[in-house]
């Protein structure tokens, strides 16, 4: 057993790291939330006129089911393509699963910017996407929705957070004892009932953890938006930006992000109880 | 393969209590990359019978099971099972079922929907599903636990919920992987008994595969021997115990003393020991199990007729009902003997003794 001094000098460090620069934060920006500007200034007067700002004026409503709409479509397509990859590399993948797993995992080692402004290259006007279609004579002027529109901040996002949704669907299905589906075949079950009856539900914990992944990384994304959404594209973060930039109004971008906080907690403890529900002691 | 060894008994011959032909492996070989795994194994199962595939690790018999179950192919051969054959037929749709090595219950199902899993495969109708569940339940005592989850079970447990989830389907032919290979040695042998007695009673065909000779002794009506993915022997176990075909046969099943004689004129010479036979003149190997060699001693003569030799008791291992001899003789040949405990209890044998054994249980064997 370790002495109660030598468990407190470990635990110090990383108590002290997470206070100062995770629990301190919340807190000024909890408290933030509730006061106010006036004349440029910030008056540190109690007050619910942030939260009632934002059920009042729409635009922060609709930014707000639009930032969700598009966390929802990238959750469910980077699911649609991340389970089929992890489910090829698990169990048909034979000796290359070694490599197609780096192939997998090399986009996570390029930056973040670099591929969104790969993707602007690749959806803009005289972009490589609109050039090809000319040359092949399918459209005859540049095509505007591709770039600086919700469905670019889509497509970028599901670009980056497939590997995420990947990676732990992947361990799940790596971890599923192979008797268990030979069993399901010897009991006559075919191809398909197998996946739905024994594959699928095993591999719940993981899908899980994928989809909460993808969804609460695009709830707060803002560099996404920022470089291919356009003014159609403009997500939550976005407008937490301007307000504590630009629009210098920190109370109410408080009261915005406290939200955003709110809905990312409802998220994960939703994903966690169900987590719970899909897990599976498994057998020796 | 030995089947044409000296003493080998019929390769097909099935025992006389069983039917007709159930299932019949007809010359299946299997390579896995570059290596064999199984050379040309030819046998058939008669319908109710109990047969055993037995062989230490690497001699193909979980290989055999896995190509009838339908999780391997045949690199060549077939396999046929009442006029249809098996070998091309993915595994959901033959007609057989699997006992796993560790069981392979699906831990996110209860006990009953386990068992269940086969017949809802099938579509079987609800009122007769819950009915056949109950029955196979009863079958392995088990009714109690049907809305237990698998890791809440024992091994034991976990081996009667397997044996239910597969015979509920009622399965023209049941393999079992080593099914007993996880539980303690109690508990092994109870459930042996189990298993025979259900075989019994149902009427099922076991093919049953292990490493441990006493388990395929105890169960089988046959055992096939297993030996580098050749058929080594296939008999009755007191066949194949009283006959081993070949010298391997011989020492795997049953302990046994090995004697590479040199016969010429109707005898027999392995270093002290000399008996008749009816060999021809040659080098040839015998085996003389422990058990049929006696300690002569003035109360217990030698019978006419027997082999008689001179050894020094270098050991006595003391094992309950009998004990085993070490016995050494002239040129430091080594020999094991049997005898029964009660003989001996008074003082510890030791120095030089006269032994004999009749010379009919000197089984030649192939090398």
């Amino acid at each position: 057993m370790y002495s109660r001094a030598y468990k407190a000098i470990v635990a110090l460090p990383p108590l002290l790291w997470v206070g100062i620069f995770l629990m301190l934060p919340y807190a000024l920006m909890f408290v933030h939330s509730f006061w106010l500007v006036r004349d440029g200034f910030i008056v540190h007067q109690w007050n619910l006129g942030n939260y009632a700002a934002l059920f009042t004026r729409p635009v922060y409503l609709q930014v707000l089911m639009r930032t969700m709409r598009i966390a929802g479509s990238v959750t469910l397509f980077s699911l649609l393509l991340g389970y089929p990859l992890a489910y090829y590399l698990s169990f048909h993948s034979g000796v290359r699963k070694e490599f197609l797993y780096q192939l997998v995992i090399v986009p996570l080692w390029v930056s973040y910017l670099v591929r969104g402004y790969a993707w602007k290259t690749v959806l803009g006007s005289d972009g490589v996407l609109n050039g090809f279609l000319q040359y092949a004579h399918i459209t005859h002027a540049p095509v505007g929705f591709l770039l600086y529109s919700p469905f670019a901040v889509v497509l970028m996002l599901t670009h980056i957070y497939t590997p995420f949704v990947f990676l732990p669907i992947y361990a799940a299905l790596e971890t599923i004892p192979r008797p268990l589906i030979e069993a399901s075949q010897d009991l006559g079950a075919t191809p398909a009932k197998t996946f739905f009856r024994v594959i699928l539900p095993l591999s719940m914990p993981g899908l899980l953890a994928g989809a909460t992944f993808a969804f609460v990384l695009s709830l707060g994304d803002f560099l996404a938006p920022l470089l291919v959404g356009g003014a159609s594209g403009t997500m939550i973060a976005n407008v937490v930006q301007s307000l504590f930039g630009a629009a210098y109004d920190w109370p109410l971008g408080a009261a915005v992000s406290v939200c955003i906080l709110l809905l990312t907690l409802t998220s994960l403890f939703a994903t966690e109880t169900l987590e719970k529900r899909w897990s599976f002691k498994q057998m020796s | 393969m030995n089947a044409s060894a000296p003493n080998s008994p019929g390769t097909l011959d099935a025992p006389a209590s069983a039917g007709s032909t159930l299932l019949e492996v007809r010359t299946v070989a299997k390579q896995f990359g570059a290596a064999t795994v199984l050379k040309n194994i030819s046998l058939n199962i008669a319908a109710g019978e109990f047969l055993t595939l037995l062989g230490e690790s690497g001699s193909g018999k979980t290989t055999l099971l896995r190509l009838i179950a339908g999780f391997e192919a045949p690199t060549s051969g077939e396999i046929w099972m009442s006029g249809q054959r098996l070998d091309t037929l993915p595994p959901f749709r033959r007609p057989v079922n699997t006992v796993f090595q560790h069981y392979a219950l699906f831990p996110h199902l209860n006990v009953r929907e386990n068992v269940a899993y086969g017949l809802r495969a099938k579509a079987t109708p609800a009122g007769e599903i819950s009915s056949r569940v109950d029955e196979a339940l009863d079958m392995v005592k088990m009714r109690n636990f049907a809305d237990a989850r698998p890791a809440k079970l024992s091994g034991g447990q976990q081996q009667r919920i397997a044996l239910a989830r597969a015979l509920v389907n009622r399965p023209q032919l049941l393999l079992l992987d080593e099914p007993l290979s996880a539980l303690d040695a109690n508990l092994r042998k109870q459930m042996q008994s189990e298993l025979k007695s259900l075989q019994r009673e149902i009427g099922t065909t076991f093919l049953f595969v292990t490493h441990d000779q006493e388990e395929a002794m105890a169960l089988s009506d046959r055992i096939a021997l297993l030996r580098g993915g050749a058929l080594e022997q296939i008999a009755s176990p007191r066949e194949i115990y009283a006959r081993p075909a070949t010298a391997y046969a011989a020492q795997f099943i049953g302990q046994t003393n090995l004697l590479r004689a040199e016969v010429r004129g109707g005898f027999a010479v392995c270093g002290a020991l000399r008996w008749p036979t009816s060999r021809r003149d040659g080098l040839a190997v015998f085996s003389l199990r422990p058990e049929d060699i006696a300690l002569a001693h003035a109360n217990n003569p030698p019978a006419a007729g027997a082999a008689t030799f001179r050894g020094t008791i270098r050991q006595q291992l003391y094992g309950g009902a009998s004990e085993t001899l070490e016995v050494t003789c002239v040129e430091n040949q080594a020999l094991r003997v049997r005898i029964r405990a009660a003989q001996s209890a008074a003082q510890p044998l030791q120095g030089e003794y006269d032994f004999y054994f009749d010379p009919a249980n000197a089984i030649r064997v192939a090398d």
